[in-house]
């Protein structure tokens, strides 16, 4: 199997005129912790929603290039979104637990794609809880609505609910900015452990967060990447002025 | 400079007040000309009775209490799908700038005075009905249908309003989650608007309750219960408006008195709609 899931060819991304992504070549690992950094407006959360085409939602966006996922060009004409997206989970920066039940936050994926029966449902339920360590806080309350948890649980949840589907691919988009410190770590544990079944891209304007979790890390910088490469090799030897500037934190 | 500012304060709180001693007046007003008749006949016979012969001592509005219900019924039965229809298309499907030319354009319907509505109905729906189906054509299957038309503007207003009010987060969510636009909707988007929906049907409920001249145009006014869609039916505010000109003591109170029911009627779906509104 070839250890990139993920490789990006000559991507190019335009809001209206506005060049946001120039000429991207990259490829992510599977089953690894990639990290997006970069200062704000640098095009990272785009890059991001380009990988399960939730740019396609804004009006003006028109893209050129490949993004080929194990191989398949996913903006291919004859591209199934709705598997895409099954395949390409997302966290947002908010938790945007829906205002359902916490039950219903998480059988709402597995029943868009399928009919499964209700002791597939228990299943997939206790296995995603349990996934990201809230079946045994929650089991007694799952008729509760999901908006009564705390931001970390609602997190959590949205990470469970993702679970839910089987993705392959786990998108965050900076997961942890409405966390404070110590649910933050918490979050991060889970990502390590999650990376073992999943691979996980994760934007973030925390460099320190990137240097914990992260086994490559790529630096954009106004539409640009700049520099990609092993974590430890961007944060000890960058061999880019700009990177090294950001890292050091002469700007950003 | 101080003293300005607190005059002005007081002032406008003078004008906040009138629109509710209006009110107030209004409801003293009609419960005072209305009340003595209730007692005297006694409410269930009142309301129960289904005999109105003003002239003659008989007042029993059952069978228009049960023609407006009838009428209202029938024209969210008509109105209330092509609303959420149309709801759900401006507010989710159609391109935003569609729905910016759209939604004023249905708003318009609102404006246009129901005469007009009567006058259509009339001179279109009554000979079509009169042709098609039998009957007189002026009947409670008309009134429903030019009611249906009538309480558009605020279902469809007030539903995309509530639709609009659902995060786009949340759609996002759904959308990352592989779900089709269709599904977003009828999984998330419908449930989480749910109550703002509601109000908007009972809101519309109100108007095709309270609504007189175009009904007063098309329903044909007979005294009687219906039995059929067919029939010619005669509503609360009909009545009022038909026989108000001519009315004199106790008549003139028990007109007041269907004022009193009506009243309350309007008053309980408006209660419901904000308690309702208000939950979330």
């Amino acid at each position: 199997m070839n250890p990139d899931i993920i490789t990006i060819r000559h991507l190019d991304l335009y809001y209206g005129r506005f060049h946001a992504l120039k000429n991207i070549n990259v490829s992510f690992a599977r089953q690894r912790i990639t990290a997006l950094i970069g200062p704000s407006g640098c095009g990272k959360s785009t890059l991001l929603r380009v990988l399960n085409r939730m740019n396609d939602l804004i009006d003006g966006v028109s893209i050129t290039g490949q993004v080929l996922i194990d191989g398949e060009n996913i903006y291919h004409r004859e591209t199934n979104l709705m598997q895409l997206r099954k395949k390409v989970g997302m966290v947002f920066q908010r938790p945007n637990p829906f205002p359902l039940s916490i039950y219903d936050n998480i059988v709402y994926g597995p029943t868009l794609h399928g009919r499964p029966n209700r002791n597939q449902l228990e299943e997939i339920l206790v296995r995603s809880l349990k996934a990201v360590h809230l079946w045994d806080e929650l089991k007694d309350r799952l008729g509760q609505s999901a908006l009564s948890l705390t931001e970390e649980q609602q997190q959590r949840l949205c990470i469970a609910r993702l679970l839910a589907v089987e993705p392959e691919i786990l998108l965050m988009d900076e997961p942890c900015s409405a966390l404070d410190p110590l649910a933050t770590l918490q979050l991060e544990d889970l990502m390590q452990e999650l990376a073992k079944a999943y691979t996980i891209i994760i934007v973030t304007h925390n460099m320190q967060q990137a240097a914990r979790v992260s086994s490559d890390t790529g630096f954009m910088l106004l539409g640009d990447l700049v520099e990609f490469g092993p974590t430890s090799a961007i944060f000890t030897r960058p061999r880019d002025e700009r990177t090294e500037d950001y890292i050091s934190g002469k700007y950003g | 400079m101080l003293t300005r500012e607190k005059l002005i304060e007081k002032a406008l709180l003078l004008l906040a007040l009138s629109a509710i001693g209006s009110l107030a007046l209004i409801t003293i007003f009609i419960f005072l000309e209305g009340l003595p008749i209730i007692l005297k006949t006694g409410l269930s016979h009142f309301i129960f009775g289904a005999h109105w012969a003003p002239t003659k001592g008989h007042f029993g509005i059952l069978a228009m209490i049960l023609s407006s219900l009838y009428v209202t019924l029938g024209a969210l039965i008509f109105g209330v799908p092509l609303a959420l229809g149309c709801a759900i298309v401006l507010a989710e499907f159609a391109p935003p700038s569609l729905t910016r030319i759209l939604k004023p354009t249905i708003e318009l319907l609102a404006g246009i005075p129901s005469v007009v509505y009567g006058f259509l109905g009339v001179i279109l729906l009554v000979p079509l009905i009169r042709t098609y189906l039998g009957g007189p054509g002026l009947s409670l299957l008309a009134a429903s249908l030019i009611l249906g038309i009538m309480i558009l503007p605020t279902v469809i207003s007030i539903s995309i309003d509530a639709m609009h009010a659902v995060p786009t987060l949340y759609r996002e969510g759904s959308i990352a989650l592989g779900a089709t636009q269709w599904q977003t909707v009828r999984k998330l988007v419908l449930p989480a608007a749910r109550s703002g929906i509601i109000t908007a049907i009972i809101l519309g409920m109100g108007r095709a309750i309270g609504e007189t001249m175009a009904v007063i145009m098309v329903a044909g006014n007979a005294l009687s219960i219906p039995t059929s869609i067919l029939d010619s039916v005669r509503t609360l505010t009909a009545n009022i408006a038909l026989e108000l000109g001519y009315a004199s003591g106790a008549h003139r109170e028990a007109l007041f008195a269907t004022g009193i029911v009506l009243f309350i009627i309007i008053m309980i779906l408006n209660t419901a709609a904000t308690l309702i509104a208000g939950r979330r």
